[in-house]
């Protein structure tokens, strides 16, 4: 049997002021009516507690525009879990981050686009710097840890170091550059987005040196360009296996990007509840484990690493859910991964970046 | 690569760790950003004594008196695991 969860990813609203083109909202969003009443969250949290979860991660699209935000925060730290806020920084007043921290915000996570306020708010869409900027200040001035987060990609990558610079400058203490993951939003903008080698390998030895010489004080997590590898990045610990997502209409996903999937029945928090679709639901059971596994997983020792890699990632280049990550160079269809670089890493003609917005 | 602490070091929980007890696992546990650590009885006991006054060896004394055959290594060892976690900072 399954063991516990340990947390929960609550998206709370796909709404976000923000329309960052690699956003890992899936590319249908859903509207803001038929987004979870409070009571439907309130209940979910009870149930994710019940079920063991100790972290509750609440996030969107921007989860600043739900108004019931700090009632949830509050039940949240009532239940005794670790309440982190995962935000854009946009709408983040002094006032009401005072108000959310005083009910139990325990960490804030904030996204950073770029270093330089040009660079951010042309991936942003919009004019957020300065306010993330001073986000950020109020996060510190609240004595909360700061988490600054950061998709890498071809437009961003170069300015790697600035990067590095501007989270030490906003006083976080962790710093998480992503390489950028290609489901929904980023597989469509990915000939904007993919890094070429040359970037990768200016910004490695940079994120090495600046992860050396910041030891103590921020650490830093450096998310692989997994096209690029010869293995896949492991799957969380294993799918099922530690945190389940719920997405605004009340979904429950074994992981964030699973509604790519499309073969997979996704279960919702109101026709059942979180223990049964945790343990008992083909989705959450449909990877677990080894068993679902086929050559050359099945027989590699790296599965106890990777996992096999990604499942979303595996559907979508392959069509198959269970095959190998066709980003692992074992894989019989690595070759599309390899053409994939050949032809969008220096593509003749660039297009532009289709940028993230509800229909 | 784990740190070295010495038995002098002052180890203290780190800002915006929360250490609770889990009804439903039944044990200590530890909440920071990037994940959650389910303690022993003897890593609770240490965690709960690295308040930023005592010393690893204060720690091995006052643990001493709990438990038997507890050793100021053995604790070391296990607090430079908590720094290593980032669950705790180390001064002196
Ligand atoms: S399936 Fe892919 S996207 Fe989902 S958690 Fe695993 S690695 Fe991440
Ligand atoms: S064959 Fe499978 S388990 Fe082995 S490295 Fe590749 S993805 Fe990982």
């Amino acid at each position: 049997m399954a063991e516990a969860p340990f947390g929960l990813l609550a998206e709370l609203t796909h709404r976000c002021p923000l329309q960052c083109g690699y956003c890992s909202n899936p590319v249908e969003l859903v509207r803001r009516d038929a987004e979870l009443s409070t009571e439907d969250w309130l209940r979910v949290f009870d149930q994710a507690r019940a079920l063991g979860a100790l972290q509750i991660h609440l996030s969107g699209g921007e989860p600043l525009l739900r108004p019931d935000l700090p009632e949830l925060v509050a039940h949240a730290n009532s239940l005794g879990c670790y309440v982190n806020l995962v935000t854009s920084g946009v709408g983040l007043s002094r006032d009401r981050l005072r108000d959310l921290a005083s009910r139990g915000v325990d960490h804030v996570q904030l996204s950073l686009q770029d270093a330089t306020r040009a660079g951010n708010d042309r991936i942003a869409g919009i004019k957020a710097f300065d306010r993330k900027v001073q986000a950020a200040s109020f996060v510190r001035e609240e004595g909360l840890p700061l988490t600054v987060n950061t998709v890498l990609h071809r437009q961003n990558l170069d300015n790697i170091a600035g990067l590095i610079a501007m989270a030490e400058e906003m006083g976080a203490e962790r710093l998480e550059l992503a390489n950028t993951q290609y489901y929904g939003w980023a597989l469509r903008n990915r000939a904007v987005l993919l890094p070429t080698r040359a970037q990768l390998a200016h910004a490695g030895p940079v994120v090495a040196a600046a992860q050396d010489r910041l030891r103590g004080r921020m650490e830093i997590v450096y998310v692989i360009a997994d096209y690029h590898e010869a293995h896949p990045k492991p799957c969380m610990y294993g799918w099922g296996a530690r945190q389940l997502t719920v997405a605004p209409n009340g979904d429950v996903l074994p992981c964030p990007a699973a509604t790519v999937i499309s073969s997979l029945r996704i279960e919702n928090v109101r026709e059942a509840s979180l223990h049964d679709i945790w343990y008992s639901s083909p989705s959450f059971n449909a990877f677990r484990g080894f068993d679902w596994m086929q050559d050359p997983c099945r027989s590699c020792p790296r599965k106890e690493v990777d996992f096999g890699g990604c499942r979303c990632q595996a559907f979508q280049l392959t069509g198959d859910a269970a095959a190998t990550d066709p980003v692992c160079s074992l894989s019989p269809d690595r070759s599309t991964v390899d053409l994939i670089l050949a032809t969008e890493m220096a593509p003749a003609e660039v297009p532009a970046m289709a940028m993230r917005k509800m229909r | 690569m784990t740190p070295v602490v010495a038995l002098d070091a002052v180890p203290r929980i780190r800002r915006g760790v929360k250490c609770t007890y889990d009804q439903i696992r039944a044990a200590h546990v530890v909440l920071f950003p990037e994940g959650v650590l389910v303690l022993n009885e003897t890593a609770a006991s240490v965690v709960s004594l690295c308040d930023g006054t005592r010393s690893v060896g204060d720690i091995a004394l006052a643990l001493g008196d709990e438990y038997d055959g507890v050793e100021p290594e053995d604790i070391a060892g296990l607090v430079a695991r908590l720094v290593d976690r980032r669950v705790v900072d180390v001064d002196g």
